[in-house]
């Protein structure tokens, strides 16, 4: 390969450019088939890693020695409930710094405002659901047992599909409420990574995904058939980013 | 540390990323006591350092720590003659599964294997990338390079790996 773009394929792949050279590169792949090659066989390779299932979760017993280690702090010893409750102290407190920053961040614009405000429900939303029991009221990889869940809790039928092939298993879905209405969440996974996907009916028109985030969780949202979808995640924003088009494509 | 309010944000932003801490070890010292001993190690390192941390990136804060005390063990290990070549007869687990389990496995066994076989900036990088999910200014902080070098580093590493695997099927194969 020495068509002197192959130096931009590992930060494109990785979404790692800036949106000119991205841009740029995305037509010079048109041209050249060393780089389409390329970047298919990293894409196989990224398939396969992450079908491997290699993380190195800490074990049970490491989990139990580092606690055992640490200074007795007022949470160390104290009953399980308690241990929650301050979880999920620490969680309202992530969820009100994360919401204070989205408030700043608002613009002037009315649907803006609108958008900001829905942006800070949904991650407190995946925020509650990271809370020990909270994430699924229907645990199930498969779509054909989350999808009938629904029926009758909701006033309409979210589509469920299953993106395992692609390295997103579906884990469950639930109920759960942002902007006032009750919506379907998803619940998908990415090696160690939650993904909850708010998805509720809508009139707008159909809409490109938008994305944005704070303290480390990334959104997209995007409106497609009468739906509108919101995906939350503290994965990578390239990798949110592949989800979304994969779910908004299926 | 003394107070139970740093102690309680040691807590809470630190010890869960003990798993990421527990994967970064594993995969760079290749051994399962030893990345629990690091893991713990590092934990109790960053416990003690904790005063430091100025704010931002907890995980990237922590999986530093790691990886420096994964690094002074293997230059110990290797000072030592415990670290010896590695051994692939030793980690290859023979494990009896039923035949769709054994073909997934094996394709893991497979991976591991090349990902094992390759030099440690190389494995890192592609530990962070595509096990842990870092961006590449995560990686940077975390491996202390600038920036702009990660994305030649993860270049290398992945070419690699794609060599490796290619070695690992011709090995396989008829």
């Amino acid at each position: 390969m020495t068509c002197g773009q192959e130096q931009w394929l590992h930060g494109y792949f990785d979404g790692e450019l800036d949106a000119v050279r991205a841009a740029e590169f995305e037509s010079h792949l048109e041209a050249c088939t060393a780089c389409a090659q390329a970047l298919a066989a990293q894409e196989e390779l990224r398939r396969a890693l992450g079908a491997a299932d290699l993380y190195a979760r800490a074990p049970a017993a490491l989990r139990a020695r580092v606690r055992a280690e640490l200074p007795r702090s007022p949470t160390a010893g104290a009953p399980r409930a308690a241990r929650w409750l301050l979880a999920a102290a620490a969680a309202l407190v992530l969820a009100s710094l994360a919401s204070f920053a989205l408030w700043r961040a608002l613009p002037t614009g009315r649907d803006d405002v609108a958008e900001h405000e829905l942006a800070r429900q949904v991650l407190d939303a995946h925020l509650r659901s990271l809370q020990p029991t909270h994430l699924t009221d229907v645990a199930s990889t498969d779509q054909h047992t989350v999808k009938p869940w629904f029926d009758g809790k909701l006033d309409f039928a979210p589509a469920v599909v299953d993106l395992a092939p692609d390295g997103f298993p579906l884990v469950g879905g639930r109920l759960d409420v942002v902007g006032g209405r009750s919506v379907a969440a998803l619940v998908y996974a990415r090696r160690k990574h939650v993904i909850n996907v708010f998805v509720w009916p809508s009139e707008k028109a159909g809409a490109d995904l938008r994305s944005g985030g704070e303290h480390g969780y990334t959104w997209i949202q995007w409106t497609r058939s009468g739906m509108r979808f919101w995906a939350v995640s503290d994965l990578a924003a390239a990798d949110l980013e592949e989800f979304a088009r994969r779910l908004s494509a299926s | 540390m003394a107070d139970s309010e740093e102690q309680q944000r040691f807590e809470a932003l630190v010890v869960p990323h003990l798993d990421a801490a527990h994967n970064l070890a594993r995969w760079l010292v290749r051994r399962d006591a030893e990345a629990q001993d690091l893991a713990q190690e590092a934990m109790l390192r960053a416990y003690r350092f904790f005063g430091g941390f100025r704010g931002g990136d907890a995980r990237a804060w922590l999986l530093k720590i790691v990886r420096n005390t994964c690094y002074t063990w293997l230059a110990n290990a290797r000072g030592a003659g415990q670290e010896e070549e590695f051994d692939e007869a030793q980690h290859v687990v023979a494990e009896e599964t039923p035949e769709s389990l054994a073909i997934a496995g094996a394709e893991r066994e497979r991976l591991a294997r090349a990902l094992e076989g390759l030099p440690p900036r190389s494995r890192e990088v592609l530990v962070l990338r595509e096990l842990e999910g870092c961006s590449y200014k995560e990686i940077a902080e975390i491996t202390g390079v600038p920036i702009g070098t990660v994305m030649s580093s993860l270049s290398r590493a992945r070419d690699r790996l794609q060599k490796a695997l290619g070695a690992e099927v011709r090995k396989a194969g008829p």
